[in-house]
């Protein structure tokens, strides 16, 4: 009986490490203050620089972390019709986004300014259409379409047609800086 | 606030329902009465005195005459609720058939689809520029059988008003169809009954019923396009519409806003409530509503809204003026 | 709790030398009389005292914490399992009070709704998976070989491995649950709220995955119950002798074993849907989520008959003992829960009324549905019967069973209500039908465990539950009960749906929320009440004896609590109320070895002995292989290749279980001199050696 006064105790303790361990991971953040915008002003968009060559800057997007606020990034990229021309990743009218190739960068940050500031050939901007949290949010999903967030917080298949393999089943590609504007990515003529 | 109970019926279908479980109530409450008074009565019947010695012999042959005499009561009791199953049987039988036998040549028919956490009203019709759309109010004319269209676009809903007709499920993938029929003019409410996330308790509507000729003017004044800005500040607060987020989600036929990812616009102001029956539809509310959604309705998809005080005041009185 | 078992050493000891006493003066009288015969008194008795610690130490548990892991004993097993179904009781309790205080005022925010839903759904899987069934399971487990006259439950170690794998996923799912990764779509988990789609991260793979768990620890026990019933019963108890309650716990296994796998089922589809992305449920690619709807009612609603059957068990038990008769109508009340078995499986589709299905098809459901209402009536005479012509004794265990009339015949009246579907599309899915299943479920199941608990505490522990308080424990639970939920009939009526976190304050709800609410504490009461009474009579209650309540059954004619090999020779049987009509001499069966696990096994029908075999000793092995399971359970819910990988742990833990042990020695028969004494009735089965 002794020894179930100490399983008791370890119980106890294992319960309340659990509880201040709890993970943000499920959070389901109603009122949140997304990672700072500020940071984007930063965001450097060439690599080509005066004097020796620092590495770049990486911005962190807290939603990565966050299976909710990543599946929330995907409702938006269907509700704000970025599948439109991205499709469900896999690109057409609009660059493909599940593949390893950034024109414009593959750091949240950078994604970030893409969506708000828009870029040539066809990215349209979405300042002031979308507020910082949704880009956020958006940001975070798009980079879960090639890999770059962890399984168990990147979605799974849509209730639709099959397409793509489900952003959870894809495997990690390091992200590359794409030389130019690939053919799918060019204005149509 | 509009009625929303099973046992004031404002319809026919609800009626049936409510008479059928009268019926119930009162058999049923019989049956239980006559079971806890024979329970009663074998309680006291030999009764000893209380804390008596547990160890008492068990009577372990019991005499056969009295067994064979419960046994004929037992067996009576079976066949009672025999019989009385049957009757309800054949009862709710004839009133499932009677709820189904609203048929009518010309009728109206509505579209509801659910959306986390809304319902998107969308009155049918063959020209389809006589097809009005609204949200979490639907209104149709008494007395006339109403046919709805029920399908969801998201998770599981469910359509129901308890004055008028238990409920239906919108299923994604299946349409599911019910039809209602009001008697009484009045305001009904009603509220998804299947669980549908975070917001199922704010996921109402309301049922308007009023004389066909009241309903045809509401028809056609929800047929009209969005009514122009008249003043100054009605202007400035189109502009912010169409500058601001609200245009990436909302309707308001006659302008540039068309996105059906939120419920439409156009005729705002004529609503009673605001998000989904969880607000009374004033100016303060609305506001509330505009700035920080979040706050009322946690977890609902309307983003929060940080605008000037003067472009939230432009904002509010054009969507007031939405009439 | 070292004083107590202290005390109980004392305990015995003392009854040990006083017996000796006895001896001693008998022989001292019997010296003048007969020297020989009194020699032979005394040798029996050494040499049942002998035999009792060869027993002991042959189906005891192992010393120290390594035997206390490695025990198969079925009352060892059965204790653990009632303990920890009834932690998850008042775990799912607590949410419970949480709900009632979010609900008691309109617009509360004292809970947020992702919380709210976490919290209800934890609340109905804790008390379904996790609670209700097991609970029904434990006591089986602990009750059913002592009833049935029989040294360990079939399968031991299967049965120790079942209790791990219900531990081990119940706390995974609190665990998760503590972590913010609670379940969050309700117990039911309809897709495609629960699906890839609509619930994000891993919280829907945590309850589908507890269900993985549960079926496999239920599955195993619905084995060994029915193996036991079968072949383990005594000699003599044929099929029309056998306790009615043990026939409930019968038709509780035979509806676990094909309820369970179709939502064990339904749980990997969802998990595969979920996980590697298969269409299952996605209506755009042929799957449909009514099929899921299907799936999950098809067990779902047999389910409420595996809670409610040994519920009726209960019933049937302690009406009898108290009052002092024979059970009346033992056939229809065996009938009944056979037929209930069968039906309980054709009316899972009254919970999908309002899903658009045929309304002829519904029709057929409304039948099988009223028509339940027929055996659960037999029963209802039967037990009214039965008190009427006995003498009913009220103690506490007879007070929850005459709560239970009182609760459970409202809720088959709202049942009957809900079978007809105009009705039923009204209250579908509203605190009607809340008010209607806890009716059901705490007036036909936790009324009765309640009873069954005091009823059988003494048997378990040796001590008397203190009749005060358990008399004041049925009132305030059954005062409480009643305003939390009958309210609530009226709620659903106006228009309240379920599993709302809130809602709005000129709907008119609040003051029966409210009422609703305070009960709640009142139930909450009611349920201190009965752990003060168990942990004070723990230490301080009055001895119970072997039988308190002079009861028929067999569980009462070995001491309490019961050895660990139950009883010194395992007793036969003559008559359905055994106890009450054995003449003194009933024979026993002897010639069991006593140093090897031996048992008997009977024939199915007229549990005529058929041959004796051994049972497995104690084993660590199905703890690491419930460990090995949980491993591979838990890792399917991050990535696939976790089946095939962790297969082999459990493959290697499983040779390790089933490792062919050597051949033992047979040991001294036990002396001629103790079979004599039991004349010429004593059961030969040294002739029918296997």
């Amino acid at each position: 009986m002794r020894l179930a006064r100490r399983l008791a105790i370890v119980f106890w303790a294992a319960a309340a490490a659990l509880t201040s361990a709890s993970c943000m991971r499920e959070e389901r953040g109603f009122r949140v203050s997304p990672p700072p915008s500020g940071r984007v002003q930063t965001v450097r968009l060439t690599d080509f620089q005066p004097g020796p060559a620092q590495p770049p800057e990486v911005t962190q997007n807290a939603y990565e972390e966050n299976a909710y606020a990543v599946s929330e990034g995907k409702r938006l990229y269907e509700q704000m019709n970025c599948v439109g021309c991205h499709f469900h990743g896999g690109g057409g009218i609009g660059p493909a986004l599940m593949d390893a190739h950034w024109i414009y960068g593959s750091d949240p940050s950078q994604i970030f300014s893409t969506i708000v500031q828009g870029r040539p050939n066809g990215m349209p901007s979405f300042r002031n259409k979308l507020n910082d949290d949704e880009v956020w949010k958006i940001a975070a999903y798009v980079r879960s379409l090639s890999g770059q967030v962890a399984k168990d917080v990147a979605p799974s298949r849509s209730d639709d047609m099959s397409g793509p393999p489900p952003e959870s089943a894809t495997e990690k590609k390091p992200p590359v800086k794409s030389g130019g504007i690939p053919k799918s990515a060019e204005m149509p003529k | 606030m509009p009625s929303q109970s099973a046992l004031s019926p404002a319809g026919p279908q609800a009626g049936r329902i409510i008479s059928l479980w009268w019926m119930m109530f009162y058999v049923t409450g019989a049956v239980f009465l006559i079971v806890m008074a024979f329970l009663m009565a074998a309680l006291v019947r030999r009764r000893r005195p209380y804390g008596g010695a547990a160890a008492d012999v068990p009577d372990v042959r019991p005499e056969p005459s009295g067994e064979r005499r419960m046994s004929h009561v037992v067996l009576t009791g079976v066949a009672l609720t025999v019989v009385i199953l049957f009757v309800f049987l054949v009862r709710s039988y004839v009133t499932g058939r009677a709820l189904d036998s609203l048929h009518e040549q010309d009728h109206l028919t509505v579209k509801v689809v659910g959306h986390q956490w809304w319902w998107e009203v969308s009155y049918d019709n063959a020209t389809a520029a006589y097809t009005v759309t609204t949200a979490n109010e639907i209104h149709i004319p008494v007395g006339r059988p109403v046919l709805f269209k029920l399908s969801s676009t998201d998770v599981i809903h469910s359509f129901w008003v308890p004055n008028l007709h238990g409920k239906t499920d919108l299923v994604p993938g299946h349409e599911n169809v019910t039809w209602l029929k009001a008697d009484r003019e009045g305001v009904y409410r009603g509220q998804c009954a299947e669980f549908c996330g975070h917001q199922h308790a704010h996921m109402a509507f309301t049922v308007v019923v009023e004389p066909y000729e009241k309903f045809k003017a509401w028809y056609d004044a929800q047929l009209a396009a969005a009514q122009e800005p008249s003043t100054e500040s009605q202007k400035q607060g189109r502009q912010v519409f169409l500058s601001s987020p609200c245009v990436m989600c909302h309707t308001v036929r006659g302008t540039d806003a068309g996105s059906r990812v939120g419920p439409d616009l156009t005729h705002v102001a004529s609503r009673g409530t605001l998000a989904a029956g969880t607000l009374e539809n004033t100016r303060g509310h609305l506001a509330g509503w505009v700035v920080d959604s979040q706050q009322i309705k946690p977890g609902n998809r309307m983003p929060p809204n940080n605008l000037e005080p003067a472009d939230l005041q432009a904002l509010l009185d054009y969507l007031q003026s939405l009439k | 709790m070292p004083g107590r078992k202290e005390d109980d050493r004392a305990e015995r000891a003392a009854s040990l030398e006083a017996a000796r006493t006895d001896i001693e003066a008998l022989r001292a009288y019997a010296a003048g009389v007969d020297a020989a015969r009194t020699d032979d008194l005394l040798a029996d008795d050494i040499a049942d005292e002998h035999e009792r610690r060869a027993l002991a130490k042959t189906w005891g548990d192992g010393p120290g914490f390594w035997g206390w892991l490695a025990s198969t004993n079925h009352k060892t097993v059965g204790r653990r399992f009632i303990y920890t179904a009834f932690g998850f009781f008042i775990l799912a309790g607590i949410l419970a009070v949480l709900m009632r205080v979010q609900l008691a005022r309109p617009e509360s925010r004292f809970l947020n709704p992702d919380l709210y839903n976490q919290i209800f759904t934890m609340h109905g899987t804790t008390m379904m998976f996790l609670f209700a069934v097991p609970v029904m399971e434990a006591v089986a487990v602990y009750v059913l070989p002592l009833m049935l006259g029989a040294r360990n439950i079939a399968f031991p170690r299967l049965n120790a491995f079942s209790y791990w794998v219900y531990l081990f996923g119940g706390v995974m799912l609190w665990v998760a649950f503590v972590l913010n990764v609670g379940p969050d779509a309700g117990w039911f988990s309809y897709v495609p709220l629960s699906g890839p789609e609509y619930g994000a991260g891993k919280r829907v793979d945590f309850w589908a995955q507890m269900i993985t768990f549960t079926e496999v620890s239920a599955l195993c026990v619905a084995t060994e119950i029915i193996t036991t019933f079968f072949k383990m019963r005594a000699p003599g108890m044929s099929l029309n002798r056998v306790p009615v309650y043990c026939w409930s716990v019968l038709v509780m296994a035979f509806m676990v074993f094909f309820a369970m796998p179709t939502i064990a089922w339904a749980s990997a589809c969802l998990m595969m849907d979920r996980l590697i992305g298969t269409h299952f449920f996605n209506p755009a690619e042929g799957g449909d989520p009514i099929l899921w709807q299907h799936l999950f009612w098809f067990f779902g609603h047999p389910e409420v008959y595996i809670i409610f059957i040994p519920g009726t068990g209960f019933v049937s038990t302690i009406l009898s003992t108290f009052s002092r008769r024979p059970i009346f109508g033992y056939t229809a009340l065996v009938l009944a829960l056979v037929s209930t078995g069968f039906i309980g499986f054709g009316l899972w589709v009254h919970h999908m009324f309002a899903t658009g299905l045929p309304r002829m098809g519904e029709s057929f459901f409304t039948g099988a549905t009223i028509m339940i209402a027929i055996p659960a009536g037999v029963q209802i005479f039967c037990w009214i019967a039965t008190l009427w012509g006995g003498r009913p004794v009220f103690k506490s265990p007879m007070m929850f069973v005459l709560g239970f009339f009182f609760i459970f015949v409202i809720g088959g009246m709202t049942g009957v209500m809900q079978g007809a579907v105009p009705v039923d599309l009204q209250v579908h899915d509203t605190y009607f039908v809340v008010a209607h299943f806890h009716y059901v479920l705490i007036g036909g199941a936790v009324f009765p465990l309640f009873g069954a608990f005091h009823y059988w505490f003494p048997k378990v522990t040796g001590r008397l539950l203190s009749e005060k308080l358990g008399h004041a424990t049925f009132w305030v639970m059954f005062v409480g009960f009643n305003l939390t939920f009958f309210p609530m009939h009226i709620l659903g009526l106006r228009g309240m749906p379920r599993r709302v976190y809130t809602y709005q304050p000129n709907l008119g709800w609040g003051d029966l929320n409210m009422l609703a609410s305070a009960g709640g504490v009142l139930l909450t009461l009611g349920v201190l009440l009965f752990i003060v009474n168990a942990l004070r009579s723990l230490r301080a209650g009055a001895l119970a004896g072997d039988n308190p309540w002079g009861a028929a059954t067999l569980e009462w004619a070995t001491s309490s609590p019961p050895p660990a090999y139950n009883f010194l020779r395992p007793p036969t049987v003559d008559s359905r109320d055994t106890l009450w009509t054995q003449p003194a001499d009933q024979p026993v069966v002897i010639g069991l070895r006593s140093d090897v696990r031996e048992v008997l096994v009977t024939r199915a029908l007229d549990a005529e002995p058929d041959l004796k075999t051994e049972f497995p000793d104690s084993s660590i092995w199905p703890l690491l292989a419930a460990l090995a399971t949980t491993a591979m359970f838990i890792g399917t819910i991050f990535t696939p290749w976790a089946l095939p990988v962790g297969m082999l742990p459990v493959f290697v833990t499983l040779t390790g279980w089933f490792w062919p042990k050597k051949k033992r020695l047979a040991e001294e028969r036990p002396p001629e001199e103790v079979k004599e004494k039991h004349g010429e009735r004593w059961l030969k089965l040294q002739e029918q050696e296997s």
